[in-house]
């Protein structure tokens, strides 16, 4: 029997035919965009909302491409390193102190019972919502914008290796110790690499966050970054920067988890989520 | 030095007065128990009666509620390197190879920053263990990648590394298919043989507890004793019967003897069925090894010792299987003694062939 390529819930579309579903809705997106944006410019020349693909080209290559001619660096070049630097620091912060909270929580019962509570009170806060707290606290340079995102995301990765060192059966533990482990050994040296993949994957999920409040920051106080950069550019309506750097923050998100995601196939080969 | 003197003569493994409670329900109650190096001891009992809760407390996962564990005359309570366990999932560690999960125990010997060396100073004797275990040609594959037979080959060569005391196995084989069941049964008795192991095995596989074991012990929550049928959930299980058994060389034809299956047969009436309840005075305790130490509460007669005569058995009908040199007739009463004996006790081993553990 063959089939049906498309519909019904026996569907089982070839190889080709994925390719094609798959990329359907971006060519579609793209297609309605160059006909809006065709139309808007054939009426307006000047209209700045759906800039062309010819002026999007220029405003990358202005930025990117062509020093500027007040600092001598390039735009987006410069953008790009602090805002990863920003989201480095603070999602590996995030990772080593959820990391380390986590497993030691989990294994010790006392530090558990004292501090769970607490940290999934500070995970419920909305991290925007304390902002203002930030800033008069640590000042409105680098370090706000590295605790917010810290503090946006370390209490979930927290709770997730918490919650996968419970789960983690006691007869594990109860063996290592039977091989002689100690009980600093048993959690740097037999929790703790089996829970690695698993800070990966929670470190993926923690991205998006991560980028939230990276650019949420950097739109309120800030005088470099990615989202420094669009949110100063929205004054002037510049859409045909505001794209490309979107884009451009897409795509570096996307090579990040891609990123995550190799190391995870590579180095864990016996990790299966 | 007189602890080294206990050392010596102490039984290897030594469980007196021990109890188990779960809130008001207890689970385990007054278990004596004297286990000789060398011995292949096997618990057997109905399902849920407590088996895998007595070994948890021998290890040391659990705590029992009131009594003693002793290995070696040392009394013992967390997990450590003198017991050895190999549980039926979970003994491996799912991010080592097969050898890598043999190495462990040497590895933990070593500080992080001289894993080289520890390797090289012990791949060989793990390799070694990995050849007996007839395990050798996947000792660089990931536990996900191996069978559960080939599983259970690795954790028993990983518990072996570290020469324990007593090795306790939580139905090992429990997961497997029969025929690799059968092949794991014989592996382990060549290890026992080989390494001289002393082994404390769970299992609720009659079969396998008769054909495997120098020794079987049954425990099982049927029985009575002078505390009355209100005793109720204050009640847990107890060794009821406790049997030794001759060591035969490597009997894969046993299993269909008669005496073989007689014995099976023995043991699912002594602690399988509900309406077979001996009293607490008259269990079947063949062992030389046996003891019990019972409470006034539970033998009311203990405390006026002229009346202790033996009871008559009513239903020890079925012929008890021939263990060697040992009578079968029913416990002496003299070895039901009201008071707790001490643990250093004549020990007389099975003497299995081949190098001690230790
Ligand atoms: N942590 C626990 N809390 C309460 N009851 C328990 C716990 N662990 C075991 N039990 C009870 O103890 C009894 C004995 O369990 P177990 O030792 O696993 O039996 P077996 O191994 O003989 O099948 C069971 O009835 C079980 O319900």
């Amino acid at each position: 029997m063959r089939l049906p390529g498309f519909f019904g819930v026996h569907a089982s579309p070839s190889p080709r035919m994925r390719w094609v579903l798959a990329l359907a809705p971006f060519v579609l997106l793209v297609a309605v965009y160059l006909t809006a944006s065709h139309f808007r410019l054939e009426d307006n020349p000047d209209d700045k909302i759906l800039p062309s693909v010819g002026q999007m080209v220029d405003a990358v290559d202005r930025l990117a491409f062509t020093r500027d001619e007040r600092s001598g660096e390039f735009v987006m070049l410069h953008d790009t390193l602090s805002s990863l630097q920003r989201l480095a620091i603070g999602i590996g912060l995030s990772a080593v102190v959820g990391l380390l909270l986590g497993m030691n929580m989990a294994l010790f019962p006392g530090m558990g019972i004292t501090l769970i509570a607490m940290v999934t009170f500070i995970s419920i806060i909305p991290p925007l919502a304390i902002l203002p707290i930030i800033f008069i606290s640590f000042g409105v340079d680098e370090l706000a914008k590295v605790m917010l995102i810290f503090l946006g995301t370390f209490p979930l990765i927290t709770r997730d290796i918490y919650g996968s060192v419970k789960a983690m059966p006691q007869e594990q533990l109860t063996k290592a110790l039977t091989l002689g482990a100690r009980e600093l050994q048993l959690v740097y040296r037999v929790v703790l690499p089996q829970v690695m993949p698993r800070l990966i994957e929670t470190v993926r999920l923690s991205l998006g966050g991560g980028w939230l409040f990276l650019i949420a920051a950097e739109a309120i106080a800030s005088i470099d970054g990615l989202g420094y950069r669009i949110f100063l550019v929205r004054r002037y309506l510049a859409m045909d920067v505001i794209i490309p750097y979107v884009l451009w923050i897409t795509f570096l998100g996307f090579f990040m988890d891609w990123s995550l995601r190799q190391i995870l196939q590579r180095r864990y080969r016996w990790y299966r989520s | 030095m007189s602890a080294a003197n206990d050392k010596s003569t102490a039984p290897r493994l030594h469980i007196e007065n021990v109890y188990k409670r779960y809130g008001g329900r207890t689970v385990l109650d007054n278990i004596d128990l004297s286990v000789t190096k060398g011995e292949l001891c096997i618990v057997v009992g109905p399902s849920g009666c407590g088996k895998s809760t007595l070994l948890r407390i021998v290890v040391g996962q659990e705590q029992a509620s009131a009594g003693d564990v002793m290995i070696d005359g040392e009394p013992v309570a967390l997990p450590d390197a003198s017991r050895g366990i190999v549980y039926q999932k979970y003994s491996l560690y799912p991010h080592l190879t097969a050898l890598e999960n043999v190495l462990l125990g040497k590895m933990l010997e070593y500080p992080f920053y001289r894993r080289r060396s520890a390797v090289e100073a012990h791949r060989d004797e793990a390799m070694e263990l990995l050849k007996r275990a007839r395990i050798a040609e996947h000792a660089d594959k990931y536990p996900n990648e191996l069978s559960g037979g080939m599983q259970q080959r690795v954790a028993i060569a990983q518990t072996l590394i570290k020469r324990p005391r007593i090795v306790l196995m939580d139905e090992p084989f429990g997961a497997l298919d029969a025929g690799v069941r059968e092949d794991m049964q014989v592996l382990l008795l060549e290890l026992w043989e080989a390494y001289g192991m002393t082994v404390f095995f769970v299992t609720h596989d009659l079969e396998e507890a008769v054909y495997l074991g120098t020794r079987v012990l049954v425990l099982s929550q049927y029985y009575t004793d002078d505390r009355g049928p209100a005793a109720g959930p204050a009640r847990g299980a107890k060794i009821v019967a406790d049997h030794a058994l001759p060591r035969r060389a490597m009997p894969t034809v046993a299993k269909s003897a008669p005496e073989f299956t007689e014995l099976v047969m023995q043991i699912r009436h002594e602690g399988f069925d509900p309406a077979y309840l001996r009293h607490v005075r008259d269990f079947n305790l063949e062992h030389p090894d046996a003891f019990q130490t019972l409470t006034p509460e539970e033998d009311g007669r203990a405390t006026r010792p002229d009346s202790s005569a033996p009871s008559p058995t009513g239903s020890a009908s079925l012929a008890p299987f021939p263990s060697g040199s040992d009578s079968s007739t029913p416990s002496p009463p003299g070895r039901n003694a009201s008071s707790p004996s001490p643990p250093g006790r004549d020990p007389s081993p099975p003497s299995p062939p081949g190098r001690g553990l230790g």
